[in-house]
């Protein structure tokens, strides 16, 4: 079936012209309708992906094909794009329409892709279940019952249920990799800068980070080249070019030192997520890389200094949601500090304004030194476990969460038991570097298990070259779940 | 670590959301939750260590200073709740 292919495949059959893009287009919307129940979208866009579509159509026809020529593909929420809502998850943002697209959203649009809607997600990226977005959670393709992950939830249950054949997402503490690994699909959370932050809309502006989630390393490859590169428009862009797919495919597994962080296996983890782990590690020896024991000692510190980095981040971005330039405005204000306050008090849900107030409690007077300056010393610790690991090692491996999908609701009531899903991801975050979670396996309930790679600053060649060659080796990345 | 009724409001005031009081509670349990959460932070030794805050401890990229944006009031204004002349409409600030 024609949404069984993967994004490169569909991209060269167009190229082939055995398909056309306005046929493929309506083939997702189809089944975008018709999986309704997932709720993976917030805003389908059906009469600008069938124009983009005849666009795409006539210059395929005339040979003028860009890298994503006539792929539909969906946008998380998150992504400013003119002209269609971008709510963030948000009832803040319910009726925001962007003046402007994010540079993301141009970029792909250069490359010829449709966009085809925007994903559901977590109110402004903050959970890791989906379950906290305005417009109610996202179902797992896998199991109905479970939670997709989060933040980029819909994002990743539409790509696992096939309704599209890649998604951008954002990272901030592991919103790609921990959906990814929850729903059997490759996610990419470039390192910091290599992906313009403009027109995404800020919630740790120092941790967070835009890639794709798709169904194999390859298609990974081929968004990131259409995503990264300089953007004079973010002032953290780091001035490389956008790497093209060869390079990003083309590093060597044989020879490769991969880093076995001994606090990433331990009893924390559960015991089915382990042993998948370490049979995919099995398969890398076999094709020539070397494991090697290293350490990252203060990982432990690493879910405490995040949250107070990323909610201090958060209260200071998320200030300028007032009820006056944009956004929603209370109907219940007499003065201006109740516009504020009653807009804001409505507008964000329960979760939001959580972290908008520990964020506030950590930055103010008499707080600051012993949470933030704190937080920031730890962070730099962090960074220093890696590099000091990274002198032993190329990549450094691991499961990227410690469970596989949990079921709705079972974490709703437990900020603190939800916050400990990203354990192994959010360091990664703080440090900056590359991560990339890859399916390895099932466990006995059927639901997908994944890798985590994490690589040097910049080098995510080696995460996308061991994913893709692990996954010429095994078919864990092929498995589909069974009712769509 | 537990966060008093007080501090809630203090914090709350601060970051302009209204708490009303049958939410106290709530806030008080969940935000005494993550901060003994973040506690956790002072097991950790970081004597000496200069505080971090760019990843890569990159500094921020200057641009020269010259208008490089069109104006566009009127596209920008469309999201306004309420917007006259180009201006935007609050409620009165001053008695």
């Amino acid at each position: 079936m024609l949404h069984e292919h993967t994004l490169t495949a569909l991209r060269d059959m167009l190229r082939r012209r055995e398909i056309s893009s306005t046929e493929l287009t309506q083939h997702c919307l189809d089944r975008i309708a018709k999986h309704s129940d997932l709720n993976a979208f917030v805003t389908l866009d059906e009469s600008g992906a069938m124009a983009a579509a005849a666009v795409a159509d006539k210059q395929l026809a005339s040979g003028e094909a860009d890298l994503l020529t006539g792929v539909p593909i969906a946008h998380k929420d998150i992504f400013c794009t003119r002209g269609v809502l971008t709510t963030c998850g948000s009832k803040m943002l319910e009726n925001f329409v962007s003046p402007y697209d994010a540079t993301v959203v141009e970029r792909f649009h250069q490359a010829g892709s449709v966009t085809i809607g925007k994903t559901n997600m977590d109110e402004f990226a903050m959970g890791s279940s989906n379950e906290t977005s305005f417009f109610g959670s996202v179902k797992n393709p896998w199991d109905p019952d479970r939670v997709p992950g989060g933040s980029s939830g819909g994002s990743a249950a539409a790509v696992a249920a096939c309704l599209v054949a890649g998604a951008t997402g954002t990272d901030t503490g592991g919103s790609i990799r921990q959906p990814a690994a929850f729903c059997g699909l490759t996610g990419l959370k470039p390192s910091y800068g290599r992906v313009s932050r403009y027109g995404m809309i800020a919630f740790a502006s120092s941790l967070d980070q835009g890639g794709p989630i798709t169904r194999n390393a390859e298609d990974a490859a081929l968004m990131l080249q259409c995503m990264a590169g300089f953007d004079p428009r973010d002032s953290t862009s780091i001035n490389a070019p956008a790497p093209d797919m060869a390079t990003l495919l083309g590093a060597q597994v044989r020879g490769l030192k991969l880093g076995l962080p001994k606090e990433f296996f331990d009893t924390s983890v559960d015991a089915e997520v382990l042993e998948k782990v370490r049979e995919s590690l099995a398969v890398l020896e076999r094709l020539g890389a070397t494991l090697v024991d290293v350490s990252l000692p203060n990982s432990p510190a690493g879910i405490p200094c995040y949250y107070v980095i990323a909610p201090a981040e958060a209260s200071s971005n998320l200030s300028r949601f007032d009820g006056v330039r944009f956004g929603h405005r209370s109907e219940h204000a007499e003065e201006l500090v109740d516009l504020y306050e009653n807009s804001r008090a409505e507008g964000f849900g329960e979760e939001v304004k959580r972290r908008i107030l520990i964020g506030t409690y950590a930055l103010s007077a008499g707080y600051y030194d012993a949470y933030y300056l704190k937080a920031q010393k730890i962070r730099r610790v962090i960074a220093q476990d890696f590099e000091t690991a990274f002198e032993q090692c190329d990549v450094i491996v691991g499961p990227t969460s410690p469970t596989t999908a949990f079921p709705l609701g079972a974490k709703t009531q437990n900020p603190v038991a939800m916050y400990l899903n990203d354990i192994f991801t959010n360091t990664v975050n703080l440090a900056g570097l590359p991560g990339l979670s890859v399916p390895c396996g099932f466990d006995t309930a059927g639901l997908p298990v994944g890798l985590q790679l994490i690589g040097k600053f910049m080098d995510e060649a080696s995460l996308l070259s061991t994913a893709h060659q692990l996954q010429q080796e095994t078919d864990w990345h092929q498995r589909m779940p069974a009712e769509y | 670590m537990s966060i008093s009724e007080k501090d809630v409001l203090r914090v709350a005031h601060l970051a302009r959301i209204r708490v009303s009081s049958d939410e106290l509670e709530d806030y008080q349990e969940g935000l005494s939750g993550i901060l003994s959460l973040v506690e956790q932070m002072h097991d950790c030794d970081t004597d000496g260590v200069e505080p971090m805050a760019h990843p890569q401890d990159i500094q921020l990229r200057l641009r020269e200073d010259q208008v490089t944006e069109p104006d566009q009031r009127d596209a920008m204004q469309k999201s306004a709740p309420q917007v006259d002349e180009g201006l935007y409409l609050v409620p009165r600030v001053i008695e």
